[in-house]
């Protein structure tokens, strides 16, 4: 498993505009498989369109203590972009006058942010319904500094949303690097020790669940159920809900499929899984993505790939939700991975 | 003509059969998707019989999409050996048993 992201090995896919221009030839040029936009074309729901912001989803840097395998942000400990309290401060005006009721901080690993603290405590003063920070778990357990995570996750009523590819330890140090598994254990035991995931508590511990490979989710409710099963029984485990996530073909996934050469039938996978049904919930219809330098993107993943709102609007520190709203979502093929089988959002399913 | 007998792209033609008998081939596909629903046996526990018995019957195709659902549901490598090995030894029962037959016969014939 590497342990640098593609930009620190100079991989020729660290150039967003590589990956850009491998989603827009091949197959989807020759014409083999339909790009996103005729295939939405289909159905009439092209140009995509957002519907009202309902999730501020702020990415607070791409440094991380992990190097996954399926990382569509290619982050890990060598990426030095990080969120400077300036732009937080924007982030926190936008916060406090937007209609958006869920505010996801993500990254990397957002919690080795320097301001992260300070920015959750502000945050949660302006006081948003639903509060997420995306913790890969194992940072909890990286250094004794973040062993009190739990309790401020808990001071601040934030929801938790950790990433666990398994039940077993073998699938899971697989995509997510040697020892995780048991760190990730051992954090999970801690979140539901001060009442995080509990049945009845109001302290939200959710999990996301990636396909370790190049095949796509299976059910999400079935899942759950299974996962539910086996770290109750083995570990004592308790956690709310799971959310089954696709891996889109972009970074370090992108990456993996190439070199597995399990690129086009992954991209075949997706096309015939499409769901004209997800099309109208997918998450850009309903989020705005805000990098850690300040610029809006549509999601996460075009962020990832450096596609930009196409709005007269592209900045937090000139954030106009009105204008925002207008905009036709920026597509390719890559948004496949949204709309296959039952739908994929940092939410979980969406159809 | 294709060069070999088995291309992976054909099991993506699979539902290309109702064609040339629509009522036959949709009426089998009804009947195949109902048999892989949630019933007194769950859909998992039917992807590892189904994986079994793509091997046993060895078929190609099967064992590429059973070998696929058993990762989208979840299915560990553990499992889905185990699984093969029920087949491996169903099949080789059922070789071996055949053996009482052959005694049988042998000890009728021979004085
Ligand atoms: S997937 Fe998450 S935990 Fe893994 S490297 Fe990427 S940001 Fe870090
Ligand atoms: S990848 Fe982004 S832009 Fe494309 S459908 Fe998914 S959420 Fe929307």
């Amino acid at each position: 498993m590497a342990t640098k992201s593609l930009q620190k090995r100079e991989s020729e896919l660290a150039s967003t505009q590589r990956q850009v221009e491998i989603l827009s030839n091949g197959i989807f040029q020759s014409g083999e498989l339909p790009t996103f936009a005729n295939k939405i074309k289909e159905t009439n729901q092209f140009p995509l369109k957002p519907k009202k912001v309902e999730i501020l989803q702020i990415n607070v840097g791409y440094m991380c203590n992990q190097v996954c395998s399926h990382c569509h942000v290619d982050a890990g400990p060598d990426r030095k972009e990080i969120m400077t309290r300036e732009t937080m401060q924007q982030c926190l005006d936008v916060i406090e006058k937007t209609g958006a009721h869920t505010l996801d901080l993500t990254g990397g690993a957002p919690e080795m942010n320097p301001h992260f603290r300070w920015f959750v405590e502000e945050a949660s003063k302006i006081g948003v319904k639903d509060f997420i920070v995306r913790s890969n778990l194992t940072i909890i357990r990286a250094n004794k500094k973040y062993y009190d995570l739990p309790e401020f996750f808990k001071k601040h009523n934030v929801h938790v949303v950790s990433s666990m590819p398994h039940w077993t330890r073998g699938k899971t140090d697989k995509q997510r690097g040697d020892g995780v598994f048991d760190k990730s254990i051992k954090a999970l035991q801690e979140l539901n020790a001060v009442g995080y995931g509990m049945p009845d508590s109001d302290l939200r511990l959710d999990l996301v669940y990636n396909p370790s490979g190049a095949f796509l989710p299976g059910d999400q409710a079935a899942m759950e159920k299974d996962f539910k099963k086996a770290l109750l029984e083995d570990f004592n485990i308790q956690f709310h809900n799971l959310f089954a996530i696709t891996n889109l073909p972009i970074s370090r996934f992108l990456d993996y499929l190439i070199a597995s050469e399990n690129y086009e039938d992954y991209m075949y996978s997706l096309v015939e899984a499409f769901n004209p049904g997800a099309v109208a919930n997918v998450m850009c219809t309903n989020t705005i993505s805000v990098s850690w330098d300040g610029w809006l993107y549509d999601c996460d993943f075009n962020q990832m790939l450096d596609l930009k709102v196409a709005s007269k609007v592209k900045h937090i520190s000139e954030y106009n939700e009105e204008l925002l709203n207008n905009r036709n979502i920026i597509i390719s093929q890559h948004c496949y991975g949204c709309t296959a089988g039952a739908g994929s959002s940092c939410q979980g399913t969406v159809a | 003509m294709d060069k070999s007998y088995y291309n992976p792209r054909d099991l993506k033609k699979f539902g290309s059969i109702t064609e040339w008998s629509e009522e036959l081939g949709n009426k089998f596909f009804e009947y195949y998707g109902k048999v892989f629903e949630e019933g007194a046996l769950t859909p998992r526990e039917k992807s590892l019989i189904a994986l079994a018995v793509a091997h046993t019957e060895q078929c190609p195709y099967c064992i590429d999409a059973y070998s696929q659902d058993g990762l989208q549901r979840g299915i560990t490598k553990e499992e889905m050996m185990e699984a093969i090995h029920v087949g491996a030894a169903i099949k080789s029962g059922a070789t071996l048993v055949h053996g009482v037959q052959m005694m049988n016969k042998v000890n009728k014939l021979e004085m």
